[in-house]
């Protein structure tokens, strides 16, 4: 007998009706405090600069205009809207992330970001709180810092280790050849999700804050106890990352400077240079009002509520049915 | 040789690891949001069915490794080696020593198909079918009328394999045997 593929779904008919309340608890939310549901191109012109993320190359050809990437979030374009004086908005929508297929990964997943006009890291923490807790029923999450996480977990300080203590520590996971062309921020990366996520917020969500200015991506800068620090935050519930926020960068040369950064890395990676987004560019000079954001990924806040283990239970079709 | 990176690694693949051969059994991406990625992989050493856990930066990437299962009928043994015969009509026939037929031998019926897996074409292992049936060759009288349940005693099949049988099992019997478990599932008309 020929081999069926298989058709059928991962996810129970439970966990597909869990997904459309969130949806509508998540649209309610919203709805109450005043925040525009938009949607902003899932295909675009552009993909982006970030060194550890990569877009999924779309052959669009219409108009003249050939090639344009599945987004990997929906930031630049609700900024464009921001800066055209959107007022707070949210949005959810697919965002794609080639390669990242795990019990975590899904390439295709659903993303809910938003934006509060006037709101910094903390206010938006917040209102993180407020929408992620109304949903999970479970207790306020606590605020940790990046260092003092570091520090507990992973027995290094982030921010004065020496690049041999470091490796050192490193050693558990990775060979010394491995490490050799590994960055400092790539040590740390290892050291955050090997030794120090498992232990996040299984007692209680934990926000993890204050995350060092090599790793502030599009947050603004503050210094703490002499170091400098990105205004950015992550949720952890259950040892699983759900969202990733920040105060928002609104000044457009260090925009550019971050971009060309980027972009330097991704070459000493080996990965491809990758366009910058001049109409993102463009907007950020016209002015981004001062706003915080966030993005949260939806399949793996389902997860939690529907007590998943694996992100193909809470999807009707993973990438291998597809 | 060809090789594969952590974004090609999924369960089954055939790679090098520190000079042996290697199944991948597992692998998981992890990444911090927008930080660097790492894949942790879980792989069994073909060589000592030792599995390893190891973690590779994505994008890191093995060396293919030539390993190959295919499906040969045995056909007897010299005492040093153990020869088999590939079954698509090649006649072509390979030598596997003590070690590649490993604990497989006490399963090992002449004209009976295995699994052999080749590395750089030498047999590495041989794995039997899931189910062989063998003759009873030595065991204590049965016990006529008891055929339902109660009590068990061991069964010397023709290959040398010792299984647990239930009383009523003769000299003569052949039996249906799980290799996996090695246990007793039935007697087998003949």
């Amino acid at each position: 007998m020929k081999n069926q593929p298989d058709w059928q779904p991962t996810a129970s008919r439970a966990a597909l009706k869990s997904r459309a309340q969130q949806s509508a608890f998540v649209r309610g939310f919203f709805a109450q405090r005043d925040v525009l549901e938009v949607e902003t191109p899932i295909l675009g012109r552009c993909g982006v600069t970030e060194p550890n993320l990569d877009g999924v190359f779309a052959q669009i050809d219409a108009q003249g205009i050939k090639g344009g990437w599945l987004q990997t979030s929906p930031e630049y374009h609700m900024k464009r809207l921001l800066a055209a004086d959107s007022g707070a908005i949210y949005q959810i929508s697919k965002v794609f992330r080639n390669g990242e297929r795990g019990s975590r990964h899904n390439p295709e997943f659903s993303m809910l970001e938003w934006y509060r006009t006037g709101f910094d890291d903390k206010a938006l923490m917040a209102e993180v709180a407020d929408l992620v807790c109304g949903w999970l029923q479970c207790p306020r999450p606590q605020v940790l810092s990046y260092r003092k996480a570091m520090i507990t977990w992973a027995g290094i300080d982030p921010f004065v280790v020496s690049k041999n203590d470091l490796h050192q520590r490193c050693r558990e996971w990775l060979e010394p050849e491995q490490l050799e062309d590994l960055s400092r921020d790539g040590c740390l990366d290892l050291l955050m999700s090997f030794a120090v996520e498992p232990n996040l917020g299984t007692e209680a969500p934990v926000f993890i804050n204050q995350y060092p200015s090599s790793q502030a991506s599009l947050a603004r800068l503050s210094s703490v106890d002499g170091f400098d620090v990105a205004h950015r935050f992550e949720l952890y519930i259950d040892g699983i990352e759900l969202c990733n926020g920040y105060w928002e960068l609104t000044h457009p040369d260090e925009q550019r400077a971050r971009f060309e950064a980027d972009n330097r890395l991704r070459i000493a990676n080996g990965k491809p240079e990758m366009e910058i987004d001049e109409a993102f560019l463009a907007a950020i000079e016209h002015g981004l009002p001062d706003c915080a954001g966030v993005a949260l990924g939806l399949d793996r806040l389902l997860m939690l509520k529907v007590g998943a283990r694996n992100i193909a239970d809470v999807l009707a079709f993973p990438l291998e049915r597809a | 040789m060809a090789s594969y990176s952590t974004n090609e690694f999924r369960g089954g693949l055939k790679v090098l690891l520190d000079g042996d051969p290697c199944i991948i059994v597992e692998n998981e991406i992890v990444k911090p949001g927008k930080g660097q990625a790492f894949n942790r992989v879980k792989l069994r050493n073909l060589m000592t069915n030792r599995v390893w856990d190891r973690t590779f930066k994505s994008g890191e990437s093995l060396e293919a490794a030539d390993v190959m299962d295919q499906d040969m009928e045995y056909l007897y043994t010299d005492g040093e080696f153990w020869h088999f015969m590939l079954t698509d009509g090649s006649f072509e026939q390979y030598a596997a020593d003590a070690k590649a037929v490993g604990d497989t031998i006490k399963w090992l019926k002449e004209q009976d198909v295995y699994t052999v897996t080749l590395y750089n074409g030498a047999p590495l292992t041989v794995t039997p079918p899931n189910f062989v049936e063998l003759e009873v060759v030595e065991t204590d009288p049965g016990m006529k009328g008891d055929t339902a349940q109660g009590g068990s005693k061991p069964a010397t099949l023709s290959t040398g394999a010792v299984v647990s049988v239930p009383l009523f099992i003769t000299i003569g019997e052949v039996l249906k045997v799980d290799t996996r478990s090695g246990e007793y599932m039935n007697r087998v008309k003949s």
